[in-house]
């Protein structure tokens, strides 16, 4: 179980300092599909960095399975079974998608196994297996090589950061299969920062995340109609609140 | 006949066990340590200078040969002339590794001088690594130069690679695609560490109607190390080249990278890049997310950019 309690995350800027996080506190159990969702800048991609221990806490907890994680290394959370799927993530001349997927998990895997994980994700195995993770790739295919890379660590808690980001429908549509069987077969918490509707609508709960701080959380029956009603109006009311 | 040392640095320049399979010569401190001949591939000593002429027969195929060199006696400098002679039609890997071992306070030195006629449409991989060890204060000092000359449709492939441990080099390769339809395909990997100097200069010419050259240097400067890269590429013909210079410094270490291209027919087509940066956080974190210590993510890097 993720517990985060009274999370605050602050930066030094030109204007001052800027509160990221605040006083952030929320539960994900075990094995449950959770997405963050909410405006633009709100703190979203923070929270889940925070969570994976790229970005350091200025104030309050994260706890993992009962054990205060707040101060471990991004290392040392990964080998406690956490994994993050970047928003955008790097690329590495002369490293190959094949040891990449290795280094995820841990082993030389077999090669069935390693295009495994790429056919997950909507790539075509044979085609991307022995390419370097370069330049030569599209912003989508990196992408999804990035998911297949989370998917292979096998962690018990997976964040992915906007996964549908630059992805082409017919391939999104594999990876929200990917997402559900997953879930289904309770092989893996989920956090998905995400705004799309059919990511959401898989959601066991959906958190809502403006301003740096929990607006509402509920299921998605719950908020779903929120985000439409403030889409209708044109009126970010989240978005208003901060200005505010 | 091979000593521990000797085995171990023909293991990590030639990816030789012992004596290895077809035609070897192996030179251990300036003299001839092994040498087998095969049935299309013959070595001989040179009578006029030191050092082999490496005869290769026409439509020769899938054969290797290697021609390692040690160097295991601190203070030892040694300079040889192989040259080979590639027939036409033939496809082969030729293997030329470089090792030294010093533990002395005088510096060792070698400086080969390797030269390729290849013939119409012969194939040829060159494979060439660096290397040294040892802990003396005396240098480890490697100056390779590598000619080419190809004929028409000839194609050469040229992996050379600095792993660790010389104090100094300065590399010349000069390449000439005088055959129509020739192609060169050049690979430099290079790593410096502490306050090792390298220099590598490259001349390129594309005199043969429509020629291709490539030439990809990928190089790491750590500590105080320093590196200058001169590649030059000149099209006399309908021709493409390409140049790519890419290293990653860190440390104190400096860099510089000096392509030149100059196109001297209207049908040469030529382009240059070199980019020179240090590792991007986000590549060290990524690794570390999937479990590796910054450390581990570093070397990760850097073994994958030097492959």
């Amino acid at each position: 179980m993720l517990e985060i309690k009274n999370l605050s995350y602050r930066v030094d800027a030109e204007e001052g300092d800027v509160n990221i996080l605040r006083d952030v506190s929320l539960t994900v159990e075990d094995k449950k599909f959770v997405v963050v969702t909410g405006p633009n800048g709100g703190g979203k991609t923070s929270l889940a960095r925070a969570i994976m221990g790229i970005y350091p806490p200025t104030g309050g907890s994260i706890f993992w399975n009962g054990e205060e994680i707040t101060h471990l290394s991004v290392t040392e959370r990964a080998q406690r079974g956490i994994s993050y799927g970047f928003q955008q993530p790097p690329r590495f001349k002369g490293m190959k998608v094949r040891d990449l997927l290795n280094v995820a998990a841990g082993e030389e895997m077999n090669h069935d196994r390693a295009c495994g994980f790429l056919t997950k994700v909507g790539l075509c195995a044979r085609d991307y297996i022995d390419r370097d993770v370069d330049a030569s790739l599209s912003g989508g295919e990196v992408k999804r090589i990035e998911i297949a890379t989370v998917l292979a660590r096998k962690s018990e808690l997976m964040i992915f950061d906007e996964p549908e980001a630059g992805i082409d429908l017919w391939s999104f549509a594999r990876l929200t299969d990917t997402f559900k069987e997953i879930h289904d077969k309770k092989e893996a918490t989920i956090l998905i920062i995400s705004h799309q509707e059919r990511i959401l609508r898989l959601a066991d709960e959906i958190i809502l995340i403006a301003n740096g701080a929990v607006a509402a959380r509920g299921s998605v029956e719950e908020i779903y109609p929120k985000i439409i009603a403030d889409t209708v109006t044109g009126c970010n009311r989240l978005e208003v609140d901060r200005i505010c | 006949m091979l000593n521990d040392i000797q085995k171990n640095i023909l293991a990590i320049v030639a990816d030789m066990k012992g004596t290895g399979e077809g035609a070897v010569n192996i030179r251990s401190d300036g003299q001839k340590a092994f040498r087998r001949n095969t049935e299309h591939i013959v070595i001989e000593s040179k009578t006029d200078k030191d050092g082999i002429d490496i005869r290769i027969a026409p439509g020769t195929k899938d054969e290797a040969v290697h021609i390692p060199v040690v160097l295991t006696k601190g203070g030892f400098k040694d300079m040889v002339y192989n040259d080979f002679f590639v027939g036409e039609g033939a496809d082969v890997t030729i293997v030329a590794g470089c090792g030294i071992h010093n533990c002395s306070d005088c510096d060792s030195q070698h400086d080969g001088i390797h030269t390729f006629y290849v013939g119409k449409n012969a194939k040829v991989k060159y494979i060439e690594k660096h290397y040294g060890e040892g802990e003396g204060e005396g240098k480890r000092i490697l100056n390779p130069q590598t000619v080419l000359y190809l004929e028409e449709g000839a194609c050469v492939t040229l992996e050379t690679s600095q792993i660790r441990g010389v104090d100094d080099t300065k590399r010349y390769t000069k390449v000439e695609c005088r055959g129509a339809g020739s192609e060169v395909i050049i690979r430099e990997n290079l790593l410096t560490h502490g306050d090792q100097k390298a220099v590598s200069e490259m001349d390129v010419f594309l005199s043969g109607f429509d020629t291709k050259a490539q030439v990809i240097s990928r190089s790491v400067a750590q500590d105080d190390s320093s590196q200058i890269f001169y590649p030059r590429v000149s099209g006399d013909n309908k021709c493409f080249g390409h140049v790519q210079c890419d290293a990653i410094i860190m440390g104190g270490a400096k860099v510089r990278a000096i392509p030149e291209i100059s196109c001297n027919h209207v049908d040469a087509s030529l382009i240059h890049e070199a980019a020179i940066g240090r590792i991007a956080g986000e590549q060290i974190l990524k690794l570390m997310t999937l479990g590796l210590s910054a450390e581990q993510a570093e070397q990760k890097i850097l073994e994958g950019f030097l492959r």
